[in-house]
């Protein structure tokens, strides 16, 4: 049975004035609509593989140098200017022809994170189109598109749209006529939250267990199979189409000196209207959260926010203005990562929160380094305690001493990440972790959000 | 992730030096070994078509056994060890059976604030199978609690073999959504 989906979706992909030079609309256009994903819908209504055709008339170099004018910044979560990023690749000497490969991470897995899969869904063809581009300006053999296991489902169609794209020409064997060879495969992962990390991913497509390795080599040097690869995620390579068309220049007119361009918001938890939002960086988060989330779901006030997907440090309700672009964010202690915003109401015992998020990073930790293998369990093993009235006297010192003995210990940042939302959420509710150390009970009179707590009433 | 076997898994763990069991089960038909074959021999490395080639070693028994990993690794010219190390470390690849409709509900903050944990109880409650513990007695329905599904914007949510998400999953539409399984109107674990 084919996995192409036949039903309508209920996320909430537009608002008033989307696809207006002042919301311009690059990446989700079409979203909602099941038969977007077609090539001819893609050529036909947006302008598809228009990037292409010009890209491929250029230079190389003369592409990346246009992604660099654009100043993108990779969507994945680190920000790493994408333009750099390619530069890095080693070009071929009149000794050495380079193997070189395009990856893209498609291993959605932060909790609050879900903007991969619905360009993935209605748009793979601006997915396709930008990696040919890329593929084209680092002179790659060969591209692969990881996705998460979990994304069974999405496959079908990708594999779908690959063939149109083959059967039109834009993959395969002498692309437009150019004498360039390029084609790319699909990979499925196996639910490993830790193969969204570049190494870790290359390994499990070379079909290891997917364990970081440790940098440098970086992968622009020793990748994928040994040969200099580049990973960019979904959304990076998703904006490298509308780059082209555009003009770098252009595109660095959106958003903010230095946080250039649109990128997708996901609205998630006590939101009135939840989904994703593509909207130029920089724009403060109480107007995505009010104007265009709605406000509270549930009518008590908005408590905390966590900006940029689980591993962010979370925002109390005196950041909510803060304009959400890489830098600002980042100045105000936490950082807009992936651009998943998971909004907590004033009945949220933060606690509980905290606990679900560290016992998401100890059931994901590879297992290779100490730091975090055993750190994110002990980390969890505390706030067990604490939510479940067993708290001892000294466990929030405890907790608050471990981050510092995992951060940056590790060969990977996915201890980092579990420390992000321990220390900020200690910082900024420790009245709720007291409370419940010392009355056994919770500030908030919360409902439980834990399915061990539901079972046990 | 990184655990060692369960054990309950269906086979014993061998013993250094000894042989793995063999038994008509866990042969792969001559179709799955093609494929397999076709698959890792489009990788610059054939190591690389480990996991493509468990997903169809599952496919065909429903659960990866050892003899199943077995299979696999000879049908790709890997060693063992190799194919039981990547399957141990993948939490998609189940070493235990599984129900004909295998049910995974997101229990990560997202859903869980827009009441996850009540939705796994009532399918819980609904199917007679829970978490981690293998098929319910009618062999129709298992259930296990997974981390994020990427359908945050429309929690809770359920993903049924790995088919499609079914979103704001509450009562009323998990009713539904096992009226289908039971008229067979949702793929089977394994088709």
């Amino acid at each position: 049975m084919a996995a192409i989906r036949t039903k309508p979706d209920h996320q909430l992909y537009t608002f008033e004035g989307f696809g207006s030079s002042k919301y311009p609309n690059l990446m989700l256009r079409g979203a909602g609509d099941l038969h977007n994903w077609h090539l001819k819908v893609y050529t036909e209504k947006w302008e598809g593989y228009e990037a292409c055709r010009k890209a491929l008339k250029m230079e190389p170099a003369a592409v990346t140098a246009e992604v660099k004018a654009s100043d993108l910044r990779g969507r994945g979560g680190a920000g790493f200017r994408t333009g750099m990023k390619w530069g890095f690749m080693p070009k071929d000497t009149p000794e050495r022809k380079v193997t070189r490969y395009l990856v893209c991470n498609g291993d959605e897995g932060e909790p609050g994170t879900f903007k991969d899969r619905a360009i993935l869904e209605y748009n793979p063809h601006q997915l396709i189109e930008g990696m040919v581009i890329a593929g084209w300006a680092m002179q790659c053999r060969t591209g692969f598109i990881y996705l998460r296991g979990e994304f069974s489902w999405l496959i079908d169609k990708l594999e779908a749209a690959l063939q149109e794209a083959r059967d039109a020409g834009f993959l395969g064997k002498d692309i437009l006529g150019t004498g360039w060879d390029f084609d790319i495969l699909t990979y499925r992962g196996a639910g490993a939250y830790i193969c969204g990390e570049e190494t870790a991913l290359l390994n499990s497509l070379e079909g290891r267990r997917g364990e970081p390795r440790v940098k440098p080599p970086f992968p622009a040097s020793v990748g994928a199979f040994g040969q200099p690869t580049t990973v960019n995620n979904v959304e990076t390579l998703a904006a490298v189409a509308p780059i082209l068309r555009m003009g770098g220049h252009a595109y660095a007119q959106l958003g903010t000196p230095g946080n250039t361009g649109t990128r997708i918001y996901g609205l998630s938890g006590h939101v009135k209207r939840p989904g994703l939002y593509e909207l130029p960086l920089g724009l403060p988060m109480d107007f995505i959260l009010n104007d265009l989330g709605g406000g509270s779901s549930t009518g008590r006030k908005l408590k905390a926010v966590i900006p940029g997907g689980s591993s962010a440090p979370v925002f109390d309700a005196k950041d909510f203005d803060c304009p959400m672009d890489f830098d600002t964010v980042k100045a105000r202690g936490s950082m807009a990562g992936s651009g998943g915003m998971i909004v907590m109401d004033e009945s949220t015992c933060m606690v509980q929160a905290l606990l679900r998020l560290t016992h998401f990073y100890a059931h994901e930790s590879c297992g290779q380094c100490t730091p975090c293998r055993e750190g994110c369990n002990w980390m969890e093993m505390i706030l067990h305690r604490l939510e479940h009235g067993q708290g001892r006297p000294g466990d929030l010192e405890l907790l608050a001493s471990l981050p510092p003995r995992i951060n940056l210990r590790t060969l990977c940042p996915l201890g980092d990440a579990a420390c992000g939302p321990v220390e900020s959420f200690l910082q900024k509710f420790r009245g709720e972790f007291e409370y419940h150390l010392e009355h056994k009970t919770c500030m908030v009179g919360a409902k439980s959000i834990l399915p061990e707590l539901v079972a046990a009433h | 992730m990184n655990h060692p076997l369960p054990p309950e898994t269906s086979d014993v763990p061998l013993a250094p030096g000894e042989r793995l069991p063999k038994t008509q089960r866990d042969k792969l038909s001559p179709e799955a070994v093609a494929k397999i074959q076709a698959i890792a021999s489009q990788f610059p490395d054939r190591m690389a078509g480990t996991l493509p080639a468990l997903y169809i070693a599952q496919k065909e028994f429903g659960f990866l056994s050892l003899g199943a990993m077995k299979e696999v690794a000879a049908a790709l010219g890997v060693t063992e060890g190799h194919v039981f190390g990547v399957a141990t470390f993948y939490t998609m690849f189940r070493k235990k059976p599984v129900g004909r409709y295998h049910f995974e509900v997101c229990t990560n903050l997202c859903c869980a604030l827009n009441g996850a944990a009540e939705l796994l109880a009532k399918v819980i409650e609904k199917t007679g199978a829970r978490p981690g513990e293998g098929p319910s007695p009618d062999g129709l329905w298992s259930v296990d609690e997974v981390e994020c599904l990427a359908s945050c914007g429309s929690g809770p949510c359920i993903q049924i073999n790995h088919g499609v998400f079914d979103e704001f999953v509450d009562e009323a539409k998990l009713e539904a959504l096992m009226d289908a399984c039971r008229r067979g109107e949702t793929a089977a674990w394994g088709e």
